[in-house]
């Protein structure tokens, strides 16, 4: 009754699909069946529309900024335009882009593939979700219609208390968002506690599965406190409650512990199912056992615990106490040895291995080598007598690009490539997808890397006017945002064209070994025909290679569990 | 990790079991699961309350300590009371669903909405008083009650006029009234019982901010519980929960606990500090 | 059935020891108040909330069924204890060091550095 294989190719779903058959795609039809669907799969690409959608949004609003900071004062827009534009570029990046994006897009869709599970364990909350990233997407439409907001995406106050700009449609957007990762978090939680299948213990999961749980429990947990904190700040500014404004009594720096509280963790909500989506692919292009599991499912969990012990690192310079500074510093320097733990184990993978330079294995490639400057450069800001220097430049901007774009974004990217022809069912140009893969690295590199230099040498964030020596800096930067910009759309174009005319995908043509691949490409609406048992899933040998359209099938000699 | 294969138990015929679980023990076990790990964001909902709480009390004893005395106890103490009877009749309610009786499972679910609208009546009548006395929150601190009318209670901007002394005093950091001064604990070691300072410290507005968010999120939560027991309600009194199914009532159950396990610890900490 | 269990034979709370905990609930009400009465100097908050936290273990082990649950979901919730604590000390930590300098006369309570 259980199969370890499913059927060879050429019967059952995979052949159906191949020849356009039923797939969850095509199982309902009609706007409602989206709207009101239960199937995570659905849900999964709703939210990927959403969040490319938010991405090229917040990218605009970059390109904007950008282009202001061409020439030292006035280029294109005012100042408190300006202010408002790199808030808005922070606020929809990190709260509709970066926080949902690898979890409930890829998440949504592959985590209950992974287990050969029909669904997530809570359906229903799975779609309140999806419906709560609309609602607050919505107020931060409002809030931008309405005139925007000036206050920086980390809203301090007094600043955000008193300021005339639509803050409090801001924060109501952003603190409904935050229930949306909440449930998703949730979601993730109880599905890995109660649906894994037959031979997956704890330690057979993939480790995609890993960082998602760890964000999970992330997500779960620091939420609701900046929830908390968003509520108080709509109180100040609506009741004047006061306890973060001093005339009223209160402490602003009261504040800042409670929004950091959530915001440090919250870049390892973003980062960690990036290193999972990481662990994946360096296993399949390398052929090759990912090297070390033990060692990175452990560290998942030690980022995500360490993650909550350093949010003082954000405030140095803000008045924190002298023993919280030390303590806290102390404690930034240990989170960075979880993160490196999984970066030797990453190039151990790939060492011996037979590396393929398909289009994700570039972005996976990438990923370690932008995350490892990123989080090289995060140690000069945990040191206290660096920072002093080099908190709010430039320095600071371009350390949080490197891990949540060179990071997160790329690792996303790198999925998305991995896993479209699962999504969709199709191919998509390899070439065009190595010409993208190069101008994104080369565009972010020409973006951020000069604004490094920048900080080091006294360049301000957030500022809109500059000393006219940092022009050279400041344009080659823009430059570069616009050699990136040109890579997402070309990658835009390509995977456009994929969806209408690119060539069908087999059930597995990468050659991978988890689950998701053993059903067809787009996969029917019921996931799976048969109960799936799980096996090691790296054992990159219980695959063989057949053809290009056949793809990779399972070796006839069932290594499995 | 329930794994039996769909047939084998009274899976598809159990009216109750959605598609993509295996048994409704596996169902039961999620639901439940996730309603924890709900109640543990609620928790961390509510820390940052507590901890603008712990934070101000450890920092500013001495307003906590004038505050009290417009609290008042009996009322906070029957609030109490009503809401640990709460408890007890939804517990009450999930052992009636797992049983299956609809009849007593409609009247204990009654009874909880019945005595939550008295805790929120209750608080209704704390909340007139104060408003009475202007004893509001930040900006609309006005008290006019008995022993507040020290214009301690102006925010820290203006020098408080009944207090030149104190101002001055904390300056030059030579004398320090008894009244203002805290000392290692939370409370004052040597006052006498029940001792009010003689003029009030300043920021007093800051205990008002504070009771009135804890104590209004904690009212919206108990809304909130009232509107889902009253859906539970009109399911049972639409027929259902007559054959031992029980997991919604459960879980609401388990919430609603939460929020009084919440006063529990709000009670001591708004009315009886010392 | 006096002892009917529901589908997936979860155990069912004797009635007689949901009201035993009711009546404790009543009753360490009533001593928290009493305690309050007496002045016991710094102790007084401390006392309180270990009442407080008995009365809360009353209702997480008896009423939410901890007693009788997996153990998972008294771990999620104690450890979630765990963080709320994490947090309340680091902001507790950082405030007590600088308040009392912030401005002059503002944590009067306070002994400045």
């Amino acid at each position: 009754m259980t199969s370890v294989n499913p059927p060879p190719p050429g019967e059952g779903a995979a052949a159906a699909l191949a020849v356009g058959g039923d797939s969850y795609l095509s199982h309902a039809k009609g706007l409602r069946s989206w709207i009101f669907t239960l199937d995570h799969k659905r849900i999964g690409v709703m939210y990927l529309v959403a969040v490319l959608t938010s991405f090229f949004l917040g990218g605009v609003f970059a390109l904007l900024v950008r282009t202001e900071l061409w020439t030292p004062g006035r280029t294109i827009v005012s100042a408190d335009t300006y202010n408002k534009l790199f808030t808005l570029h922070g606020a929809v990046m990190i709260f509709l882009v970066l926080i949902p994006s690898i979890p409930a897009t890829i998440g949504n869709f592959v985590l209950p593939l992974m287990l050969g599970a029909k669904d997530v364990a809570l359906p229903r909350l799975n779609l309140a979700s999806f419906h709560l990233y609309v609602v607050g997407a919505v107020f931060l439409l409002a809030a931008i219609l309405t005139g925007g907001v000036d206050t920086g995406w980390t809203f301090y106050t007094p600043y955000s208390v008193t300021t005339g700009t639509s803050v409090i449609l801001t924060t109501l957007g952003a603190f409904i968002l935050g229930f949306s990762s909440i449930f998703t978090g949730l979601n993730f939680i109880v599905t890995l506690h109660k649906m894994r299948p037959k031979g997956m213990s704890w330690f057979r999961m993939p480790l995609l599965l890993w960082s998602l749980y760890a964000t999970a429990i992330i997500q779960v947990l620091a939420t609701p406190v900046l929830g908390i904190t968003l509520l108080l700040l709509v109180a100040e500014r609506t009741l004047g409650i006061g306890i973060f404004n001093p005339a009223l009594g209160g402490d602003p720096l009261l504040f800042q512990h409670f929004f950091w509280f959530y915001s440090h963790p919250a870049v390892y909500i973003m980062i960690l199912p990036a290193m999972g989506i990481e662990s994946e692919l360096i296993s399949v292009f390398s052929r090759k056992h990912i090297f070390g599991y033990n060692f990175i499912a452990y560290s998942s969990i030690a980022i995500a615990v360490f993650g909550f012990l350093v949010w003082g690192h954000h405030m140095f310079v803000s008045g924190q106490s002298g023993l919280a500074n030390m303590i806290f510093s102390l404690l930034t320097f240990s989170v960075a040895i979880p993160s490196a733990v999984k970066v030797f184990n990453w190039l151990a993978t790939m060492y011996k291995g037979s590396i393929r330079f398909d289009t994700p294995m570039l972005y996976a490639l990438a990923f370690i080598f932008l995350f490892a400057i990123g989080g090289l450069t995060g140690l000069f800001l945990g040191a206290l007598a660096t920072d002093v220097h080099l908190h709010d430049t430039y320095f600071v901007v371009a350390h949080f690009h490197y891990t949540m774009f060179g990071g997160t974004v790329i690792a996303f990217l790198g999925g998305l490539h991995y896993w479209w022809p699962k999504f969709f069912g199709r191919r998509y140009s390899e070439r065009w997808g190595k010409i993208a893969a190069l101008l994104v690295f080369v565009g972010f590199n020409l973006t951020f890397f000069t604004q490094f230099v920048m900080g080091s040498h006294g360049m301000p964030r957030r500022y809109y006017n500059y000393l006219p020596q940092f022009t050279p800096y400041h344009q080659a930067s823009t430059i570069g945002s616009y050699i990136l910009a040109l890579g997402f759309f070309v990658m835009a174009g390509y995977l456009a064209h994929s969806l209408i005319k690119g060539e069908r995908a087999p059930a597995n043509p990468w050659g991978a070994a988890t689950l998701e691949w053993r059903t067809s490409s787009p996969p029917p609406y019921y996931n799976f025909e048969h109960e799936m048992t799980a096996g090691d899933p790296y054992d990159l040998d219980t695959v063989r290679f057949v053809s290009r359209a056949e793809g990779w099938v399972p070796a006839t000699e069932g290594a499995g569990s | 990790m329930s794994t039996t294969s769909p047939g084998s138990e009274s899976g598809h015929h159990d009216p109750h079991l959605a598609h993509h679980f295996e048994n409704a023990e596996q169902q039961a076990d999620s639901a439940k699961l996730g309603m924890w790990i709900f109640l543990a964001t609620e928790l961390l909902f509510f820390s940052g309350l507590f901890c603008a709480y712990a934070m101000y009390r450890a920092n500013h004893p001495e307003i906590f300590i004038w505050a009290d005395q417009f609290l008042d106890k009996k009322l906070g103490g029957l609030n109490t009371v009503i809401l640990i009877c709460s408890s007890l009749t939804m517990a009450w309610a999930v052992r009636a669903a797992q049983l299956g009786r609809r009849r007593a499972l409609a009247i204990l679910l009654t009874a909880t909405l019945v005595f939550a609208a008295c805790f929120l009546g209750v608080k209704g009548i704390e909340y007139n008083t104060k408003w009475k006395h202007g004893l509001l929150w930040g900006k609309y601190y006005h008290p006019h009650v008995e022993g507040a009318a020290e214009s301690g209670a102006a925010p820290v901007t203006a020098p408080p006029a009944a207090a030149p002394d104190k101002a001055a005093a904390a300056s030059d950091g030579t004398e320090i009234p008894p009244a203002a001064e805290g000392p290692a604990g939370l409370a004052p070691a040597n006052a006498p019982a029940h001792e009010i300072p003689a003029s009030a410290p300043k920021n007093v507005q800051i205990f008002f901010s504070i009771y009135f968010v804890m104590t209004g999120l904690h009212g919206i939560h108990v809304i909130a519980g009232m509107i889902v027991i009253a859906w539970l309600l009109r399911r049972t009194l639409r027929g259902e929960f007559g054959d031992g199914y029980a997991t919604p009532v459960d879980n609401v159950g388990l919430y609603w606990h939460l929020v009084d396990i919440i006063w529990i610890y709000l009670f001591p900490l708004l009315y009886l500090i010392r | 059935m006096a002892e009917a269990h529901q589908t997936t034979g979860v155990h069912v709370v004797p009635l007689k020891v949901l009201v035993a905990v009711w009546a404790g609930l009543v009753f360490l009400t009533w001593l928290t108040f009493a305690a309050s009465r007496i002045n016991l100097g710094s102790l007084n908050l401390w006392v309180a909330m270990g009442i407080a936290t008995a009365k809360g273990s009353l209702v997480l082990l008896y009423f939410m069924h901890l007693r009788w649950d997996k153990r998972f979901y008294a771990l999620v919730f104690v450890g979630t204890l765990l963080f709320v604590m994490l947090f309340v000390g680091g902001v507790l930590i950082d405030t007590t060091h600088y308040q009392s300098q912030m401005i002059p006369g503002y944590a009067p309570g306070m002994h400045g550095q």
